[in-house]
């Protein structure tokens, strides 16, 4: 009598406005405030020993991903009334009601050898359905956590209605050393910050890596000659060479174009920045920009059809759209300070930029006309902005200042909400997010 | 002066850019690898009364001009200083020079590249207008990947909005 009085009083305690729930699950993710759905993961079933360890630390995993979201609130395990020993035992909703779990997860590992086969299904708690269909996911023990990303990837999707992020990784410059002599090399790492790989050595200073989009190659400025060119790495075998641009002292800036042949970055020549693109294939080179003023930073739209970059031909950084093959473009920022680093998104309907103003940096983001401008970020120097696969969450690199300054990566949603370092030894900074894994 | 002193004072050159600097010469200029042999500098260190050394160069007429915020303007003071560069290149027409632009850590990474390189290439134009040849002259910018001085205020990035002239041995890179 006792523990069922302070289980509901837990549920009590956990469930907020959402308790009266009807209708379907379902997270319309809104730039107002969400309240958070309630979710329960208990730890998913080992079908074999040697699963064990993999289905306690997938189901960890799938928690600590959705709850990370800031979407996503678990109800702990300590509250549970039911639980689940197998994955065929019919759920005992009323159960989870009772503790205020709107979403239920329940999942099985299987291990063999060196493979490992996670299976999971999403129950509605409140309709007392399973939303869509139970899945499962082939991969090797070794790669457990993509299995786990993969599951709350479609927990995520099948909530949301929106694609996921967990399963993508991050290129990113590893930074060591002080100040003055920082040392840059190129390092991979999944979007959480786990299983970092180092991918060239810090020999030269390297800056600013993108990923291709589909993941295969990492375009980025190497100062390997003394001058900033712009290498392209194959992320499976880390075979680089460098980009043939047009003809300048330096080239830098460089991202692809969403179909991987192209490549659009910056030429400096005596004094002038401008814009080029240089067809991968046939080796053509197209001079996008002809002012005397600083053109750099472009990014496609993600239908290809339009570029925004910063320019400081007004007298100061500020951000302008143009189309693809040149010509005029239009002013985009009005707003106090300078507008640098802009990044068209994946979903098309926002560009996010570096700020900065009255001597902070933000990160925001506006309407691809310019409008709705929102600062999600402040501090000593924010920069570098970069949209996570779905559009959603932006990571950047944060830097503090003074003589012994150091740079992280940070990660916020657009809503400017949920703001929070990436967990890395060291420092790191320009990250550059990776689609979703096939 | 002999070719074989003219060698070491180049080393102890790229010594001393190699201590803030390790990219400056990149994988590829020959003597950066000699870079470490400390045992070069006894005789030359005295040399920077030696108007024909780079050290006289460097520390005398000084290789470096400083920029106000956000601008690639040559002041005053610095227009001495290249007056000076200028006359001891024409002198010592052995040596070519890169031009590092450099930026304080206000501003993006892209832009403040391309700022280094406005700002190396408006010395590398007084230079040419002073009557050094062009081609003994190269451009490049760190923005702000390279900082002298550490701090965040005022006082550092002073300091860091420069270019510097950096003197290369033309037997070494051509």
């Amino acid at each position: 009598m006792m523990k069922r009085l302070l289980t509901l009083l837990v549920a009590l305690l956990l469930a907020g406005p959402v308790l009266a729930q009807s209708g379907p699950l379902r997270l319309t993710i809104t730039d107002g405030v969400i309240e958070p759905i309630t979710f329960a993961v208990p730890s998913f079933e080992a079908e074999s020993p040697a699963a064990q360890q993999a289905a306690s630390d997938i189901s960890r995993l799938v928690v600590q991903d959705l709850a990370g979201t800031g979407l996503f609130r678990e109800v702990p395990s300590t509250a549970f009334i039911s639980q689940v020993s197998s994955f065929a035992q019919p759920v005992a909703f009323p159960d989870w009601r009772a503790i205020n779990a709107q979403a239920l997860i329940v999942g099985a590992v299987t291990v063999s050898g060196e493979q490992l086969v996670v299976k999971f299904r999403l129950y509605d708690v409140f309709s007392g359905q399973e939303l869509g269909q139970g899945l499962q996911f082939a991969g090797t023990v070794a790669g457990w956590r993509r299995m786990g990303h993969k599951v709350a990837d479609a927990v995520y999707s099948r909530i949301t209605g929106e694609g996921g992020y967990f399963d993508s990784r991050v290129v990113f410059v590893s930074e060591s050393g002080p100040k003055d002599n920082r040392q840059k090399r190129l390092a991979i790492m999944d979007f959480d910050g786990a299983n970092v790989q180092f991918l060239t050595d810090s020999s030269s200073i390297v800056l600013a890596p993108r990923f291709s989009p589909n993941g295969d190659r990492v375009l980025y400025t190497s100062f390997e000659s003394g001058f900033p060119r712009i290498n392209v790495l194959n992320v499976a075998n880390v075979g680089r060479q460098q980009l043939q641009t047009a003809a300048g002292e330096m080239a830098f800036s460089p991202r692809f174009s969403r179909d991987g042949r192209q490549v659009i970055y910056s030429l400096s020549n005596g004094g002038n920045t401008d814009i080029y693109r240089t067809d991968l294939a046939s080796g053509q080179h197209l001079r996008l920009t002809q002012t005397p003023s600083i053109e750099t930073a472009p990014s496609l739209s993600p239908d290809g059809s339009q570029i925004v970059f910063e320019s400081d031909r007004s007298g100061t950084q500020q951000l302008y759209v143009m189309s693809a093959n040149g010509g005029e473009a239009r002013r985009i920022s009005f707003g106090d300070g300078r507008y640098g680093s802009p990044v068209w998104s994946p979903r098309g309907d926002l560009v996010a930029f570096t700020k900065q103003n009255a001597g902070r940096f933000h990160i925001g983001v506006m309407r691809v006309d310019g409008s709705e401008e929102r600062l999600l970020t402040s501090s000593f120097l924010d920069e570098g902005p970069s949209w996570s696969p779905n559009g959603r969450v932006i990571m950047f690199t944060r830097e503090t200042q003074g003589a012994g300054g150091t740079s992280s990566l940070y990660s916020v949603d657009i809503s400017g909400r949920n703001l929070k370092a990436v967990p890395l030894q060291g420092g790191a900074s320009d990250p550059s997010w990776g689609p979703l894994q096939p | 002066m002999t070719l074989l002193s003219k060698t070491a004072v180049m080393l102890l050159v790229l010594a001393t850019a190699a201590c803030t600097n390790p990219d400056r010469f990149g994988g590829g200029a020959g003597g950066a690898g000699g870079a470490d042999s400390a045992g070069l500098n006894g005789g030359v260190a005295g040399s920077a009364s030696d108007p024909s050394s780079p050290l006289f160069f460097n520390q005398t007429i000084g290789d470096r001009v400083l920029f106000a915020v956000d601008t690639s303007t040559i002041t005053p003071e610095g227009r001495t200083i290249l007056d000076g560069q200028a006359q001891w290149l024409m002198t010592n027409a052995d040596y070519r020079a890169v031009v590092e632009g450099h930026a304080d850590e206000q501003g993006t990474r892209e832009y403040n590249l391309a700022l280094g390189q406005r700002r190396a290439n408006a010395v590398r134009e007084y230079l040419v207008s002073r009557g050094v040849p062009a081609s003994r002259l190269q451009v490049t910018s760190y923005g702000k990947e390279r900082p002298i001085q550490v701090c965040s205020n005022e006082s550092c990035y002073a300091q860091n909005r420069r270019a510097v002239t950096v003197l290369s041995f033309s037997a070494i890179t051509s």
